[in-house]
Parts: C-alpha cells; sequence; structure tokens
C-alpha cells in the first residue's frame, strides 16, 4: 500500500529578551545552577508574576511576520502539573486566548518548489527549569536558571508531507527568528527545541490517521530522523495489523529509535484556567503599529526581491536568504563585483564548502565578502580565470594577502591575454607534440573533438594556467585547423 | 495605654507622654501574660518590636511625627515578614522564615509602625473560625467559649483584647469583616487592587485583598492610608490615586442615600441582629442620610459560585508546598510521588484538603465549563446587581453576619452550615467592591456588626460613614471583660 506521512510542528522558541518573562532575573545562559532564579523563579509563597513587554514585543513581531492575526486581548493562563523542575507547580501559559493566531509561512523545498505551511497559533509561556540526574548519587539536583525563560511555542498546522520538508519548514522557523532578532536560534543549548507530531494514512485517504507526538527533538538532523524513524515504525505496526496508538515518544538519537514516554490515558489532566494574578494582555494598534515599523525585511521578501532584482532561482534565492548574516554577505558580494550571478555561484559554491569543511558560520568566514567581491571583479576583467580564481580564493582563505589583487601579483597568477605570447608557446607545444598533431589532422571531426582537449590541456599547463582559455581555444583551433 | 487608639496612641507619642519602647514593653507584657488565653498570636517578635520601636522613638527625637510612628501593630500570619515565621496557619510552613517582606509589611514598616507578632489564623485563610489553624484555635476575647471569626482570627481576638491596637487581615470572603464583627471592631476590605498582594501569601488570587482591624473608622483610615496604593510588583495592583482617608472621615452624611436589599434582611437572619442593625439605619437617617429599599437578586448565587472559584484557585495556588524548595517535608520520602502525597497529606489539614479536591475537580476536563466557567459568569451577573444598584443609592447597608460567633466546635463536622455563614460578605469580594463592619450592638452579650459596601475605590465613604455613626455612638468603645 502506498502511505502518506502527516507533520505537524511545535516549535518552541526561547525569546532572546534580556530578562525573564515574569520576572527581573536575568537569561543568560550557563551560569552557575540556581544563581539566575529569583523569588518569583523559585515560586516562593506570596510572589507574583509581571508581565515583561519585551516578550509581548517580540511575539507581537513573528505574529506579523506570518501574517496572523494578534490577539488583541490574550490571556495568560496556568497548566497544572507537579514536577520537581516546575517550582510553581504550574507553568503559565496560553491557552484559548493566544498573542498569535492562524498565520502561515512559505518554504521553499529541495526541488525549489514552494510550499504554504500553515501555522495554527503561537502562544507565550514561561520555560521550566531543569533536573539535573548525574552527580547526585542516586538523587537529582534542580537548577531553576531556565525556569521562567521566556518561550513562544509555535504550532503548526498538520500540513507537512515529509521529514525533508519538517526540516525545511524548522529551518524556515529558525531562520525566520533569527531575522526577527527574537531568538538566538542556539539548538545546542536549547534556545529552539521541537515536539513532532506524526502519523501515516493510505494514501488518497481523507481522514488523519492517529498520531504520535516525539518530544524535544534537538536539531534539524534529528527531526529528519526521528521523524523518518517514526514513519516507519507506524507503517509496518499497521502493516502487520496493528494500530498506532496516541501516544508521546521520546526520540533517543544515539539509538535512532523512539520510545514510547506515556499514553493519552497517561497523560496529565492540566486543568487549565486563567491565571488570577495577571490581567488580560491588551494589545492597543499603536503598539502594533510601532511594532510593524521594528520590523527587519524577512527571508520571503528577501527571496523576491533577489529573484526580481538579480534574475537568481527560487531555489538560490531561497539558499541566500535562509540566514540574514549569509544574505548580507551574498549582497556585498554583489555590490563590490556587480555581479549578482558569478557572486551567487561563488557563495553557494567555494565559499559554502569552505565553511561547511571548517564547520563556521558565515560570519567566521575567513574570506570577506569585501575580498571575494574584489577577486570576482578580476574575473569579469580576465585579469584571472575561473580556474585560477580558486587558487586566489584558497591564499585568500590562507590569509596569504589581503586582496585578490595582491595575491595575484604575488604569485605571479596574472592571466596571459597576449595573443603573441600565446601563439608562441602554442607553437612551442604543437612542436613538442608533432605527432598528435599528425592523427589530429587525419581525424574525422567527432574524433577531433575529443582530442581537442588533449592539446588544451598541454597548452595551459604549458603557461602554468595563466594563459586566458578563451583565447587558447581560439587559437589553438586556427593552428590546428590551419 | 493598651486601651488608647492607634490615633491616641500618635497623639500621645507626639506630646512625649510615653515613648514608643515603653508602649512596646507594656503590649509585650501584656501579650505574655493575657494571650495564652486567647492563642491570638503564632509568634512574637520581641526582638523585632523592640528595635523597631527604638528606631521609631529615634526618629521622633530627630523631629519626625508620622501618625503610625511607634504605632504597634501585628500582621496576620500570611504576610511574609523577613527571617520571620509567615506560617499561614499550616504545618506546612511550620519553618517557612519568609525571605523577604510583604509590600504591606515594607509599607507599615516605613511608616514607623511597629510590628509585635505574627496572628493566628485559618489554616492558609480557609475558615469563619480560626479553627482550621495548625496553631489552635483562637478564642474570642467577649466569650472564650466562643470562636473570634475567621480567617483573620488571631488578628480580631488581638485588637479586641487590647493585645494590640490595630492589625493587619486579609479578606477573601469576609475574613476581615466577619471576625471584626464577632469581636466588636471595625475591619475594612478595600476594594480588589487597592492593597498590593505581593507577599501576601495567596489563598484565591481574585478575591483576597489585604486591609486592617482596629476599634475605630479613623484607626482604620489611618491603617489603610499607610497599607494601601499601587504596586508595579502587583499586576492586578490599580494604579490610581490614593485618597486622603483621613480627611474624608469630617464629611457630613447629610443627602447619603444608603441602600437596604431586600434580601439580606430575609429567613436566616437573626431577627435580633435585624433590629441592632435598623437602629444602626434609624442613627444614620438622624445624621441625614435617606434609606431606600433595594435589592440583590443574585445573591443567593453567591456561596455556591465562591465555593466553585476560591477552591479553584486555591488548588493552583497551593500547588508549590510541594516539599521540595521550602516548608514541610515528609521522613524518608520512597520516591518523588511518595515525597508529594506525603509532605501535602501530613503538612495540610482538613479544610484545605477539602477545598484542594473541590477546586480540583471543579477545574477537572469535562467539568470546567459546569462548575468554574458558570461560577464565573454568576460572578458577572452579582457584579452587575452591585454597579446597578449604585446608581440609585451610595452605600449599601446590611448584616456582616446571619448570626453572632457561634461555640467553638459547632460547625467543626459541618463545612456547609459554616460556609453559609459567610452569605452576607462573599458578595463584595466576588464583585470586588470595598466593604467595611463596624460594632452595632450585642446581642446576649456577642457583638454584632453591621455592614458597609460603596463603590469601587470608594473606601473613604465607608470610613466617613463608619466615623460619624462612631461619633454618635458608643458601642465600639465596649471593651470584653478582663480586657
Amino acid at each position: 500500500m502506498q502511505w502518506e506521512t502527516v507533520i505537524g510542528l511545535e516549535i518552541h522558541a526561547q525569546l532572546a529578551t534580556q530578562s525573564k518573562i515574569f520576572s527581573a532575573s536575568p537569561t543568560t545562559f550557563g551560569a552557575e545552577p540556581n544563581t539566575q532564579a529569583s523569588l518569583v523563579d523559585l515560586g516562593m509563597p506570596g510572589v507574583l508574576p509581571v508581565l515583561n513587554e519585551e516578550a509581548v514585543r517580540m511575539a507581537c513581531k513573528f505574529g506579523l511576520a506570518i501574517d496572523a492575526e494578534i490577539g488583541a486581548r490574550n490571556v495568560f493562563a496556568r497548566k497544572n502539573y507537579f514536577y520537581p523542575d516546575l517550582p510553581k507547580g504550574y507553568q503559565i501559559s496560553q491557552m484559548e486566548l493566544p498573542i498569535v493566531g492562524k498565520g502561515f509561512l512559505d518554504i521553499t523545498l529541495e526541488d525549489g518548489t514552494l510550499k504554504r505551511v500553515g501555522i495554527t497559533r503561537a502562544h507565550l509561556e514561561e520555560d521550566a527549569g531543569k533536573s539535573l540526574h548525574e552527580d547526585f548519587h542516586g538523587m537529582s539536583g534542580i537548577d531553576l536558571n531556565r525556569a521562567g525563560t521566556p518561550l513562544l511555542e509555535i504550532v503548526s498546522e498538520p500540513d507537512i508531507r515529509s521529514p525533508k520538508e519538517a526540516v525545511a519548514y524548522a529551518k524556515a522557523i529558525h531562520a525566520l527568528v533569527r531575522y526577527l532578532g527574537i531568538c538566538d536560534g542556539n539548538m545546542a543549548e536549547g534556545s529552539l527545541r521541537c515536539d513532532c507530531n506524526v502519523s501515516v494514512r493510505p494514501k488518497g485517504q481523507a481522514e488523519f490517521g492517529t498520531r504520535a507526538e516525539i518530544k524535544n527533538v534537538n536539531s534539524f538532523r534529528f527531526i529528519e530522523k526521528a521523524i523518518n524513524h517514526e514513519v516507519q515504525r507506524q507503517i509496518e505496526l499497521i502493516e502487520d495489523g496493528g494500530k498506532v496508538v496516541q501516544e508521546t515518544r521520546l526520540y533517543d538519537p544515539n539509538k535512532d529509535q523512539t520510545r514510547s514516554m506515556r499514553s493519552k490515558e497517561e497523560a496529565n489532566d492540566y486543568r487549565y484556567f486563567p491565571d488570577p494574578d495577571l490581567l488580560p494582555v491588551v494589545i492597543e494598534p499603536s503598539f502594533l503599529a510601532a511594532v510593524r515599523a521594528t520590523l527587519p525585511e524577512l527571508p520571503t521578501q528577501k527571496r523576491e526581491r533577489f529573484q526580481a532584482a538579480f534574475g537568481l532561482s527560487v531555489y538560490d534565492a531561497s539558499v541566500l536568504s535562509a540566514s540574514r548574516e549569509l544574505a548580507d554577505y551574498f549582497e556585498q558580494v554583489q555590490q563590490v563585483s556587480g555581479d549578482a550571478k558569478l557572486a551567487a555561484n561563488w557563495v553557494m559554491g567555494e565559499l559554502s564548502s569552505l565553511l561547511n569543511k571548517d564547520g563556521l558560520e558565515i560570519e567566521q568566514s575567513p574570506v570577506s565578502a569585501e575580498q571575494l567581491g574584489g577577486m570576482i571583479l578580476r574575473i569579469k576583467d580576465n585579469t584571472i580565470s575561473g580556474k585560477i580564481a580558486k587558487m586566489v580564493f584558497e591564499a585568500l582563505a590562507a590569509g596569504e594577502g589581503a586582496t585578490a589583487d595582491e595575491v595575484i601579483e604575488k604569485k605571479g597568477l596574472k592571466q596571459v591575454t597576449d595573443s603573441g605570447a600565446i601563439e608562441k608557446m602554442l607553437d612551442e607545444v604543437l612542436a613538442a607534440n608533432a605527432e598528435q598533431v599528425e592523427q589530429y589532422r587525419a581525424s574525422d571531426e567527432a574524433k577531433r573533438g575529443k582530442m581537442f582537449g588533449f592539446f588544451v590541456g598541454q597548452a595551459m599547463k604549458a603557461s602554468k594556467g595563466k594563459a586566458n582559455p578563451g583565447q587558447v581555444n581560439e587559437l589553438l583551433k586556427k593552428k590546428l585547423e590551419g | 495605654m493598651h486601651s488608647l487608639t492607634l490615633a491616641e496612641i500618635g497623639r500621645a507619642l507626639a506630646a512625649k507622654q510615653f515613648s514608643a519602647e515603653e508602649l512596646t514593653r507594656h503590649l509585650l507584657d501584656r501579650i505574655a501574660r493575657l494571650d495564652p488565653q486567647l492563642n491570638a498570636f503564632i509568634s512574637v517578635t520581641e526582638e523585632l518590636a523592640l528595635g523597631q520601636a527604638q528606631a521609631a522613638d529615634a526618629r521622633r527625637a530627630a523631629g519626625e511625627n508620622g501618625a503610625l510612628l511607634g504605632a504597634p501593630i501585628g500582621h496576620k500570619d500570611l504576610f511574609c515578614t523577613q527571617g520571620v515565621l509567615t506560617s499561614c496557619g499550616s504545618k506546612i510552613l511550620g519553618n517557612f522564615a519568609a525571605p523577604y517582606d510583604a509590600t504591606v509589611v515594607t509599607k507599615l514598616a516605613s511608616a514607623g509602625s511597629v510590628t509585635l507578632g505574627k496572628l493566628n489564623m485559618d489554616e492558609f485563610a480557609m475558615g469563619s473560625a480560626n479553627e482550621s489553624s495548625h496553631y489552635g484555635p483562637v478564642k474570642n476575647p467577649w466569650d472564650a467559649s466562643r470562636v473570634p471569626g475567621g480567617s483573620s482570627g488571631g488578628s480580631a481576638a488581638a485588637v479586641a483584647a487590647r493585645l494590640l491596637p490595630a492589625a493587619t487581615g486579609t479578606d477573601t470572603g469576609g475574613s476581615i469583616r466577619q471576625p471584626a464583627a464577632f469581636t466588636n471592631l471595625t475591619g475594612i476590605k478595600p476594594t480588589y487592587g487597592r492593597v498590593s498582594r505581593w507577599g501576601m501569601i495567596a489563598y484565591a488570587s481574585s478575591l483576597d485583598q489585604g486591609g486592617p482591624l482596629a476599634r475605630t473608622a479613623e484607626d482604620c483610615a489611618l491603617m489603610l492610608g499607610a497599607m494601601a496604593g499601587f504596586d508595579a510588583k502587583d499586576s492586578t495592583s490599580v494604579d490610581q490615586p490614593l485618597d486622603d482617608y483621613l480627611a474624608a472621615l469630617g464629611q457630613p452624611l447629610a443627602g447619603l442615600r444608603i441602600g437596604l436589599p431586600v434580601e439580606y434582611f430575609s429567613a436566616g437572619l437573626d431577627a435580633r441582629i435585624a433590629d441592632a442593625v435598623l437602629a444602626c439605619v434609624e442613627e444614620l437617617k438622624k445624621l441625614g442620610a435617606t434609606v431606600k429599599d433595594i435589592s440583590l437578586p443574585n445573591m443567593q448565587h453567591a456561596i455556591p459560585a465562591y465555593y466553585v472559584i476560591a477552591p479553584a484557585e486555591a488548588s493552583s495556588n497551593l500547588s508549590r508546598f510541594d516539599g521540595v524548595r521550602f516548608g514541610y517535608r515528609c521522613e524518608n520520602p520512597a520516591d518523588l510521588t511518595d515525597l508529594y502525597k506525603r509532605s501535602r497529606a501530613e503538612g495540610f489539614g482538613a479544610e484545605v484538603k477539602r477545598r484542594i479536591m473541590v477546586g480540583t475537580y471543579a477545574l477537572s476536563a469535562g467539568y470546567y465549563d459546569a462548575y468554574y466557567l458558570k461560577a464565573q459568569k454568576i460572578r458577572r451577573l452579582i457584579k452587575n446587581d452591585f454597579v446597578k444598584a449604585f446608581e440609585e443609592v451610595d452605600l449599601i447597608l446590611g448584616p456582616t453576619t446571619p448570626s453572632a460567633a457561634w461555640k467553638l466546635g459547632e460547625n467543626s463536622n459541618d463545612p456547609v452550615a459554616e460556609y453559609l455563614q459567610d452569605i452576607y460578605t462573599i458578595t463584595a469580594n466576588l464583585a470586588g467592591i470595598p466593604g467595611l463592619s463596624m460594632p452595632a450592638g450585642f446581642v446576649d452579650g456577642l457583638p454584632v456588626g453591621v455592614q458597609l459596601l460603596a463603590p469601587y475605590f470608594q473606601e473613604g465613604r465607608l470610613l466617613n460613614v463608619a466615623h460619624q455613626y462612631q461619633q454618635v455612638s458608643d458601642w465600639h468603645k465596649a471593651t470584653p471583660a478582663g480586657f
């Protein structure tokens, strides 16, 4: 049977506020345990929450960026359950009236097509603390530094149809929150965490299958692997005559498995009710207008501009607009070089593989946009060939020169474009390979094509790659025919 | 000294008739001598009190002259006081020295008041008799075999017995007004949001309000003036200027329109209390007030609505008492679930457990709409009743309680009977309006209270009417025998 996968993601983004959502404690990651936990974060008797306006502003930014309706009156509710790292015995969250309503995000798939993924809602809530199970000799330690860190929980519609689409969507959300400056996107530190709702159904069936929720999948790679694994598990289960049960599962990246955490029956009754310690949040139109005025150009707008202004493909434009830093880098290379296509090719090609190889972010690139743009200028004015350019690029990356011009000069890589010099060099090459010249001239058109490459290779070798390849081709053809 | 009111103490201190330290020592001595009969105090903070008294004397010597400078008070034991046991009347907080001061405590302390101790109360403010305290019941100074009312029973007993001139209390369903009525005091529950709840350990967050209990309306005005005001640390605190309550006291009552809700004078009310209330109305008429009957038709739904909303909020508010970070923890827990279950089972008393269970049930999936949401709708109806009534009258007047103080143990086995005692007070909490109880006579030697209700933020009007009444009546001056 043909199966269709249905996926919805719940992404928790830690908002990059200075202080916590309901207290004045700082939100810095990695401090000594419990040094960033105030009376409020500890849930001391008698303390009260006061909402951080910056968290509201950031949530509104996100809502505007996904074209969602902003809850003009949104309400915090208590989600009640007992856990040692949840100091009050309830989490302050939003239930019935979230701050961000229905919106959408367009994502670019690998084949370059666009897909619209619906976003059901996004709501503000506080993060819990952390339970530490090592180093306490059979007991658990509690670190409440994270307790009260603002989270935006972004819930997608079940519009996603493959693990790859899920990754593309997660990456798009990641890019968006970073563009907006509302989340640092650091997945290793838990700034962006993902729960995946996964079900399968026979292709063509309208109703959804029973879903399982995979909790806390914390890298793009794991999203793909965890969903892949879960889809296989569900299909095998059904094909063996079994039934998927609604449950929460945990992904174990070490074993590449998901395992059951709790069933629907074991699920908590969270007894949500409006938090009487907090008033409903009223978003005034003027507040929203002020937030709108601070919105930067967003990934979708940037992609569309790259397509329109530079004639890039959807795919290239999407890759280059995936992060603000990469887009800025590309635009600077484009500006210096005046050639968007070459700029795009170099950024997505040589530069990307260099960064990948060394595990660097674009901000850490050893070759600056200025340097790369300057180098492309030299390709364009025929000072160097594309092939030599790779050498120049590597030299720049290795810090062997401040500019492409300096590298070219120092290493004597300037392209030879003097026809006389090239002709002289070609004559020497042909003389040294007289036998092959004979054969060439005796051959038919089809064979000649193959043999021509040999002479070009010899000529470039003789010129140490510096001869202008166009001129070499042209003159060589003339000489061999003649 | 101990029979002086707060206002009189202020004047005497200003006139250097005695020092704050002398007064404090005198009252500490009285507390040591007399409180064993009453059990009004959970903690006596002698060291703190003497330090504050000496500081107040120094400030007076330096020329300061605040009305509360050197004034001895006590706090209901749910106001957090730094470094001092803040038990909430519960075993579960029996080892909890608060790490910070409640806003009310800070404000009164900076006005120069002297804290003599922390006062007994129903466990987590749940009760109308002060019998649910882990620290034992409080006795009514007017009759030691009777309850002082609750939940601010310790505050009421201490002030009535002249161990303190004034004390703080909190009122969630009548917990200031009802004990004030039972012990012949004046007590005011301000408008919801008028007094900061920061550091006031929550019972039902949307209903709780702090306020004073004292012997006169004037003293309540002094106390409330220091306690009230906007607090950025409490999101439900209202940012509105504070009225000058002392200045309001002197307003004449001519033209004051008083409404008598017919529902307050129906079956269930002790006829002798009704007579006392109507006698008070006659006095107010003589002062120029006009009187008319009004109706608050949704009052009958108030108790069921309250006993859904308050326990629902309490069930969540009390989740933090889990034995993990502070408070009571059971011995040798086998695992996490055992730690939770036994710490809470051993730490909470019966009434608290009952309300946690009721509230948990009311919020459960499938029951939320039928209970919690419906109760909120009733709450809105009750509020609308008041808004409508206040279009016709300036003040609503009635009995504070349907009966006078009952015997200790009388309602211990019948929680619903005790819940019904809150019938007249609970509506003000549901609506959020201010209410005051003042002495208006005696039935069989037991005090009777009259309740005044006013529109939002009209605390000044309540204190004004009570003060004017106290200029022409002596009930509030009566002292229980032996104190």
